[in-house]
């Protein structure tokens, strides 16, 4: 497998604090790829910078070969990467349904092409039935995987999850973790996931990078990982899930 | 395909066709059944619904609030006024003219503020600024009589010219009536376009819809171009019904508020709320003249107190507007957006 997703000594600074020092890894093609780390490790200030939101100070972020470090969030959603939010962020006052339709707009020039890919996205994510609705009077866990559901609607070949179990019930965890399985085995798309519900990572992860006061402390298969002593030290001792 | 005749035979779109077609129905009519004065006051709501409903492109759909509209109505009624009375050339050549030049004014305050992030509240100023500079720069504009205004020659109302036109009020009824209808279907067919999905994400969320892929920074600048390529015919009615035409009151920053309450009171960013705004508040606003007139009193303001009246009670009982309330209440359900 090649490396879809490469990040070369990437480095973020806030002012004085260093949120993101050094970090280089690499996401290979149809990976389910995991980041953890304890609160302010750098995980979302890493996501914005692959996602576009910010770009980053130091070093290079290639993407199926080409540098995509600096470029807007737009460009690199056409290039083939979409995101969820930590805090999720539908339109709220559009149906569930065009909320997708937004998203498979981007490669589709038509409005009817686009709903039909929409609704077939939408049955996957369970949501058909509340397609109507207007986002806003969804259930958080419902307006997750709305998210998600608008991700792949703009037809990814990486999927940024930030947090997307935060908040779920153990059960719609597990309803979760199974969808994005099913996704990955069935489109091929590659995962990278920023996620604190160890149960999910566990579930979930071919591969795990664990991040702490902005540098990389592990990375490699997630049984391996959780059982190496600085990860236990610093993120999972800590840990009381 | 199955989803196509879904919405097509949708029980809330079919009534709502019903609806806007009785409503065209009864102003088609409308010329022989009321006298000439409601006449006017027909051409004056139908002038409005159609600015509120350019403007409503912009802040509506997309999202973006414009306070200065009045440059828009400004150009296109200067640049087609200037053409015919300096070169003879007729108003809707001269609205090919005017329409680039608003498109591309709207096309540079666009790229200044989305470039460098002026968004919100301060967005609207420079909308403001850039209408002021206009109302300023005509003012000291010689080629077009600067503060003197520019003047078209009444003619005898002895026939309609609608080349040039020229004729008594029914014609600019029907030509305003024409330019509304076809300004709602535009409006209707962007917003269920691959663009108006675009600008409603927009509106909702900017930096969601980055995330989503769209190119905000192109899609609103083609919203403010839009708005502003259509407010311009406003412009050119303008000049040619009144006949005459000053930088103060064409550019005044009035005129760009009449244009906004329509829509506000009728339900921003839905297809009948600017229509029915412009009914509801000019029409409130001219019985209460008539019965301030038949009751004798002379109360100079009262309109503008009115106004402010209308928009207090729609910002406190109906903050959609009142078109989604009346849209419900008739089972007529118009999409989110």
């Amino acid at each position: 497998m090649s490396a879809l997703l490469s990040l070369t000594t990437v480095s973020k600074r806030f002012r004085g604090l260093v949120a993101v020092d050094a970090v280089s890894f690499d996401v290979p093609e149809g990976a389910l790829f995991a980041v953890i780390g304890p609160n302010g490790a750098g995980k979302t200030t890493l996501f914005n910078m692959i996602a576009g939101a910010t770009a980053p100070d130091a070093g290079t972020i290639a993407f199926a070969g080409a540098p995509i470090g600096g470029l807007t969030a737009d460009a690199v959603c056409r290039r083939g990467i979409a995101r969820t939010f930590q805090l999720v962020r539908p339109f709220p006052a559009l149906s569930v349904e065009d909320n997708v339709i937004v998203g498979a707009l981007l490669h589709r020039r038509g409005v009817g092409a686009a709903r039909d890919h929409a609704q077939a996205l939408l049955r996957r994510l369970d949501l058909f039935a509340k397609r109507r609705q207007l986002a806003a009077t969804l259930t958080l866990p419902d307006r997750k995987r709305l998210e998600v559901a608008r991700a792949l609607a703009t037809g990814p070949r990486l999927l940024l999850l930030d947090e997307v179990m935060a908040g779920l019930r153990p059960t719609e965890t597990d309803r979760m973790v199974a969808s994005l399985r099913d996704l990955n085995r069935d489109t091929g798309v590659t995962i990278l996931l920023i996620e604190h519900v160890m149960r999910a990572v566990m579930a979930l992860a071919s591969r795990v990078l664990v991040l702490d006061h902005g540098t990389v402390i592990a990375q490699g298969a997630p049984e391996a990982v959780v059982r190496d002593p600085a990860v236990v030290q610093s993120y999972l001792g800590a840990e009381t899930e | 395909m199955a989803a196509l005749i879904e919405r097509l035979t949708d029980d809330g779109s079919r009534r709502t066709m019903i609806w806007a077609a009785v409503l065209v129905a009864a102003l088609v009519i409308a010329p022989w059944v009321v006298n000439d004065y409601l006449v006017t006051v027909l051409i004056v709501i139908l002038y409005l619904a159609y600015t509120g409903q350019a403007w409503n492109i912009m802040m509506g759909f997309a999202g973006q609030l414009s306070l200065g509209h009045a440059i828009y109505v400004g150009l296109g009624a200067y640049i087609a006024a200037f053409l015919f009375t300096r070169f003879g050339v007729g108003p809707w050549v001269g609205f090919l003219a005017a329409m680039p030049v608003a498109a591309a004014c709207g096309a540079i305050i666009g790229f200044l503020a989305f470039r460098f992030g002026v968004t919100g509240v301060y967005f609207a100023i420079l909308t403001i600024a850039f209408a002021e500079f206009a109302r300023i720069g005509f003012d000291h504009l010689d080629i077009v009589n600067a503060a003197a205004g520019l003047f078209l020659p009444v003619a005898q109302y002895s026939h309609n010219d609608l080349w040039r036109l020229r004729g008594d009020p029914t014609m600019f009824y029907y030509v305003i009536l024409a330019a509304t209808v076809v300004v709602f279907i535009l409006c209707r067919v962007l917003i269920r376009s691959r663009i108006g999905y675009f600008w409603l994400a927009i509106r909702e969320d900017e930096e969601a819809a980055r995330a989503a892929g769209v190119d905000t920074f192109r899609c609103k600048l083609y919203a403010v171009m839009i708005s502003a390529a259509i407010t311009s015919f406003a412009g050119v009615f303008y000049a040619f019904f009144y006949n005459n035409l000053f930088p103060e009151q064409v550019f005044n920053i009035s005129q760009s508020i009449q244009i906004i309450l329509g829509p506000i009171i009728g339900g921003v960013g839905t297809l009948f709320g600017p229509i029915l705004g412009a009914f509801v508040l000019t029409g409130l606003a001219e019985s209460l003249n008539s019965a301030l007139t038949a009751l004798g009193l002379d109360l100079p303001g009262a309109e503008q107190v009115f106004y402010g009246v209308c928009l207090l009670f729609v910002v406190a009982a109906l903050p959609e507007g009142i078109w989604p309330w009346l849209a419900r209440r008739l089972g007529i359900a118009e999409r989110a957006g």
